[in-house]
């Protein structure tokens, strides 16, 4: 900018007026990042809620006006994660006697109840936890194979492939559903970790196919030419050159599946009732049970949450240029 | 499986199998995908299409009868439906509209890298990253009219006069395209963002040569510059409210009334609750399809149009 101060009168008030707009420029800027920041706070207020009414106490949580300083408890947790029986006054008595109790059972016991054992939560915490890792290890295995062939060879009607593989994507969860219901129950499949884990490796493929395959087409294929001069097989090129280069791609790839298949709620409604039903469809189940336990059901979403967000700002880096790049690509 | 003595051999620069070998390697990596994807899509889509013109309950221990286009004929002339359709309407034209400005302002607002944007852009990418039926379910908490946060931040200190946005009929779709704005406008951000990064910069040097003011900059470069990813936006968007279903079961399960039933979660009831009807909801089902090819496909046209002039 003005860096010649040579003392002559035009270059001064050049000098000047550029000065004055770079302060100008300057205020923008810290205006803007100022913005950005308060509006990222807003954004931020439901989780922050959330957050902190997972560890609230029942009379802090319906507190009037809202509290946002309080004691915090694991008051919800326990609830959460804990079936509980209701104990008549003798039996309490005798139980407040106990010397051994455990910091859980003491906030069980301060609500008149005992704790009998784990929550259903647990078990389709557990369900969740199979059937995002199961689909998503396979949707990128598969889609890694798929996405290196259709990179690398000349497939016959490759074009038309790729858009029937993307198109599958585009049907509404809901046109399908029905039809899948009646065939799993007919195929012995409803209501089982196998069923949601395929259904949901389906839907995850298209996109597993397509970012697997643009990531590959950046990989140089004179890496993989050199290897096979070396004299190594067409496997084991894309076992030990290929499939390290394209760690970035499944990365990605791997958490939007996981992401997907976490959170899935519709098929996993219609397609689990007992032993297979994730955590998603239970969520809201939970509510229909008399008296609400915000802070219980704060816990779940919070716990449910919780590896989703380490996840995201884990990847972030990669996540960005995912989501852009699918989307330009379709 | 090969002998790893065999990467020694350097002097064979062309094995005369190695074509065969591809050919049946790249069969063997696509066929799993691709009969996967046949069968449990194909499949599903011709039999609920036949479905569609049968009588078929899914409880019901008799087999389909063929009844023709009654089931369509029926859904077309059910008045209660077509108010489903119009809420669907309005919900997906509420919702994207805001989406766009806000996620836009937003993409505009982050555009240049300052200390610390990037955590920002991130934070605020969280709520897309959530469930939409815990996220449904924890704004019904944020929503609670005696002790939830958010009349408390619009300033009404008294419970007892705020509004309760989830069972006023009037406020219902509100709420929800609220707390779907919400959640989907950092997706619009994503877009829009990538879409600013990838304007040349030549063009913004060539308007301040002559002089071009930042309005007409704006309207002139930037704004037809993103218009692409923007319309993408708009397009997955309107599609995606067209089955809008887990947000809304989680928030209102399509109440107050019928004031939220949009046309998925009316499907999902038709489908699995009660009536079980599954022929005359596979009808239904294909005639959202319809609408979502329908209006995917005037999308795509108007932005390859744009594409084309650009």
């Amino acid at each position: 900018m003005g860096k010649g101060g040579t003392g002559r009168p035009a270059s001064i008030v050049y000098a000047v007026r550029v000065d004055k707009i770079g302060r100008r420029a300057q205020l923008i800027r810290v205006i803007r990042a100022f913005l950005a920041v308060v509006i990222a706070l807003i954004f931020l207020i439901p989780v922050f809620w959330m957050g902190t009414t997972a560890f609230k106490s029942r009379a802090d949580v319906v507190s009037v006006p809202p509290k946002i300083f309080f004691k915090p408890t694991l008051e919800g947790f326990v609830n959460l994660l804990t079936e509980r029986s209701v104990l008549t006054q003798a039996l309490l008595e005798a139980a407040r006697q106990r010397t051994d109790l455990k910091w859980y059972e003491r906030i069980a016991l301060n609500q008149g109840q005992e704790i009998m054992g784990l929550s259903e939560y647990v078990h389709r915490l557990r369900n969740s936890l199979i059937v995002a890792t199961g689909s998503t290890v396979a949707a990128v295995t598969l889609g890694l194979l798929a996405g290196y062939a259709f990179s690398r060879f000349n497939v016959p009607g490759k074009a038309d492939l790729l858009f029937f593989i993307l198109s599958t994507r585009m049907l509404p969860a809901v046109v399908v559903t029905i039809p899948i219901f009646l065939m799993y129950r007919a195929l012995g499949l409803h209501d089982t970790h196998l069923g949601l884990i395929l259904l949901y490796t389906v839907f995850n493929l298209s996109l597993s196919v397509w970012l697997l395959k643009g990531f590959i087409d950046e990989i140089p294929r004179e890496y993989e030419e050199a290897a096979l001069v070396d004299g190594y097989t067409r496997f084991q090129a894309f076992r030990k050159v290929v499939l390290p280069q394209a760690l970035t791609g499944i990365a990605t790839t791997t958490v939007f599946c996981l992401i997907f298949a976490w959170n899935e709620y519709a098929f996993a409604l219609m397609l689990t009732t007992e032993k297979a039903r994730t955590a998603p469809p239970s969520i809201p189940a939970v509510l229909g049970r008399g008296g609400i336990e915000w802070a219980a059901i704060a816990a779940g979403s919070l716990g449910f949450l919780i590896p989703v967000m380490i996840v995201t700002f884990a990847l972030r880096r990669y996540l960005l240029r995912g989501v852009t790049f699918g989307a330009i690509r379709q | 499986m090969h002998n790893m003595g065999t990467v020694q051999r350097r002097e064979v620069p062309f094995h005369p199998r190695r074509q065969l070998s591809d050919d049946a390697l790249w069969r063997l990596f696509i066929f799993p995908t691709l009969a996967l994807l046949i069968a449990m899509n194909i499949f599903p889509l011709f039999y609920s299409l036949y479905l569609s013109f049968t009588d078929y309950s899914a409880i019901a221990r008799k087999p389909p009868v063929w009844v023709g286009l009654q089931n369509y004929r029926s859904i077309l002339n059910d008045k209660q439906l077509w108010v489903y359709f119009a809420t669907t309407g309005r919900y997906a034209l509420f919702s994207v509209t805001l989406e766009m400005v806000i996620g836009f302002g937003l993409a505009m607002l982050l555009r240049e890298r300052f200390k610390g944007s990037g955590v920002i852009t991130t934070l605020i990418l969280i709520p897309m990253m959530l469930s939409p039926v815990v996220v449904g379910l924890f704004w019904k908490l944020i929503y609670n009219p005696s002790f939830g946060i958010f009349n408390y931040l619009l300033g009404f200190s008294d419970p007892s006069k705020a509004p309760d946005w989830l069972a006023n009929p009037k406020l219902a779709l509100w709420a929800v395209v609220i707390v779907d704005v919400w959640m989907w406008s950092p997706f619009v951000m994503l877009l829009c963002l990538s879409g600013l990064n990838a304007i040349p910069e030549y063009l913004y040097e060539a308007a301040v040569i002559d002089r071009a003011s930042p309005w007409f900059q704006f309207w002139r470069i930037t704004l037809p510059q993103v218009a692409p990813l923007l319309l993408i936006a708009v397009l997955f968007r309107t599609i995606e409210a067209f089955k809008a279903f887990d947000l809304v079961m989680g928030l209102t399960g399509g109440g107050p009334g019928d004031a939220t039933e949009l046309i998925a979660v009316n499907l999902y009831r038709q489908a699995f609750l009660g009536q079980w009807r599954t022929g005359r909801s596979s009808a239904l089902a294909y005639i959202i399809l319809v609408i979502i090819i329908g209006v995917s496909n005037v999308y795509i046209r108007y932005l390859n149009k744009l594409r084309g002039e650009g």
